[in-house]
């Protein structure tokens, strides 16, 4: 599957077959608070594809990406992995990194050998990942600090690490570089530039405009808990033909339609 | 104040005269004690850890009442431990009342439910942080207690501390069950409440030196202990 996705077609070629539908929502919708927060969504997350997900604050990114992972349950609809509805071990195959990072109160190696132990990993081969893990987050030096004292930068390269280093065939982020300044921005999307590079396909919330340029192969664009556009990450964001999307890119704000009714 | 300062120096001198009678009763104490508070850690660390993971049907009765049994008054769990170890008690076979060992059963009583309830509170906090990433990672049910109690360990300590603060201080539960019988069951507590009784102030205020004392050596060496464990675990 790795060597499959690594031969995906680039974005936008023309004639080229659509690589597999790796996982997919399917009328997900959920409430709270008698609320219906997200709903109606479909949308397919191919193979290989780097997806990237958009839209005001409020919108449901972050709840979005929590049920493609399994973390929270639908109130309707389904999400589907390779098929087949998402159980705990197709939960495996994926990872999530958190806009905030969430660090162990241990060093940074025990914090990535931890996450390995989980998934059954002991003697050289753990060591082997550990080992790689901290080369691609650039922190072999810090690799016996308490993490919890790293920088922002340094703990999300480490929460990126982490999860890749679990081998996932889906990685989530939450808007993982909010908050981080360029230079730590540039070493996270070099991370995910080389997990892709691997084959690992890429769900990416984000609000950065420049971001989705660089990383999206294709773009989601969520507005009031519906997706108001989704396809080529390109075409989106230069020719919108959402209104919620074409308000939200040039700086607008946009109020309708109406938002979703309480249940 | 010159009757105060001048029993507190006979007291000292008693101390310092390191009278066999003294150094029995504190080592009992110390033995009674830290046997209490070691069971109850065996007992409250796990289920404080249980209740504050995971969500069950009950598991706000379970909490509330961890947390009103932080307050047991001595004297009742004394004299329901009295009831059930006297000879006529379901327990009078086993030949345990005015022992050493009927008074770790009082304390581990009294104790437990402060380690379980301390640890649930210190536990539900560190999940709450953790519990979308280990949800994430696919830890199951067992790794997730352990890692959080692991976690949690430097808090745990202090919950350790506040379970033998409780117990060293204790008099009223091993006085019922303890019946304070010399080179028996005779603790600092109840040795400081019978020479009080008896006039015999300056044994009472030596053990009182003595009680003080082992308080903050005790929490002194946890201290020293947590820095020392903290500095090992990230050199």
């Amino acid at each position: 599957m790795r060597d499959a996705a690594c031969h995906v077609a680039p974005s936008g070629a023309v004639g080229a077959a659509p690589a597999p539908v790796l996982a997919a929502a399917r009328g997900l919708a959920f409430e709270a608070g008698g609320r219906r927060l997200v709903d109606g969504i479909d949308l397919e997350i191919r193979e290989g594809r780097r997806t990237v997900i958009m839209g005001a604050n409020g919108a449901g990114k972050s709840l979005l990406l929590r049920l493609l992972h399994g973390l929270i349950r639908p109130s309707a609809g389904t999400v589907l992995w390779q098929g087949r509805p998402l159980d705990r071990a197709a939960r495996r195959a994926q990872a999530m990194v958190f806009q905030r990072p969430v660090m162990l109160r241990r060093s940074v190696r025990a914090n990535l050998r931890f996450a390995l132990a989980v998934r059954g990993l002991s003697g050289p081969e753990r060591a082997e990942r550990e080992r790689a893990a901290l080369a691609s987050a650039r922190l072999e030096e810090l690799a016996r600090r308490p993490a919890r004292v790293l920088s922002g930068g340094e703990q999300q390269r480490l929460a990126v690490a982490r999860a890749l280093a679990c081998e996932p065939e889906l990685l989530l982020l939450d808007e993982p570089t909010a908050s981080l300044d360029p230079a730590s921005t540039m070493a996270i999307e070099e991370q995910l530039a080389e997990a892709h590079a691997r084959g690992v396909t890429l769900v990416l919330v984000t609000h950065d405009l420049g971001q989705a340029r660089r990383i999206g192969d294709d773009l989601v664009f969520l507005h009031a808990g519906r997706v108001a556009e989704q396809g080529d990450a390109a075409r989106v964001l230069e020719a919108p033909r959402s209104e919620a999307a074409r308000a939200w890119l040039s700086g607008r704000i946009y109020l309708g339609p109406p938002p979703l009714r309480p249940v | 104040m010159d009757g105060f300062f001048g029993i507190l120096g006979e007291a000292v001198a008693l101390i310092l005269a390191w009278d066999a009678d003294l150094i029995e009763i504190i080592g009992l104490s110390l033995r009674v004690t830290l046997t209490a508070v070691g069971i109850a850690c065996l007992i409250g660390l796990p289920l404080g850890a249980l209740v504050g993971t995971f969500r069950f049907p009950g598991r706000t009765a379970v909490t509330v009442l961890l947390n009103a049994l932080m307050g047991l008054p001595p004297v009742v769990v004394g004299l329901i431990v009295y009831l059930m170890l006297s000879a006529s008690g379901p327990l009078g076979v086993l030949g345990l009342l005015y022992t050493p060992t009927a008074m770790i059963v009082a304390q581990t009583i009294l104790v437990t439910p402060i380690v379980a309830a301390l640890t649930r509170q210190v536990v539900e906090d560190l999940n709450r942080e953790y519990a979308e990433q280990f949800a994430s990672l696919g830890v199951g049910p067992l790794d997730r207690v352990a890692a959080l109690l692991w976690d949690a360990r430097y808090s745990l300590l202090t919950v350790a501390l506040a379970g033998f603060g409780r117990a060293v201080a204790e008099v009223g539960a091993v006085f019922i069950v303890g019946g304070n019988i010399n080179h028996v069951t005779r603790v600092m507590t109840t040795t400081i409440a019978l020479e009080t009784s008896k006039g015999n102030l300056q044994l009472a205020l030596a053990l009182g030196v003595v009680l003080l004392g082992l308080a903050v050596a005790v929490n002194a060496l946890a201290m020293t202990l947590r820095v020392s464990a903290q500095r090992a675990a990230y050199a």
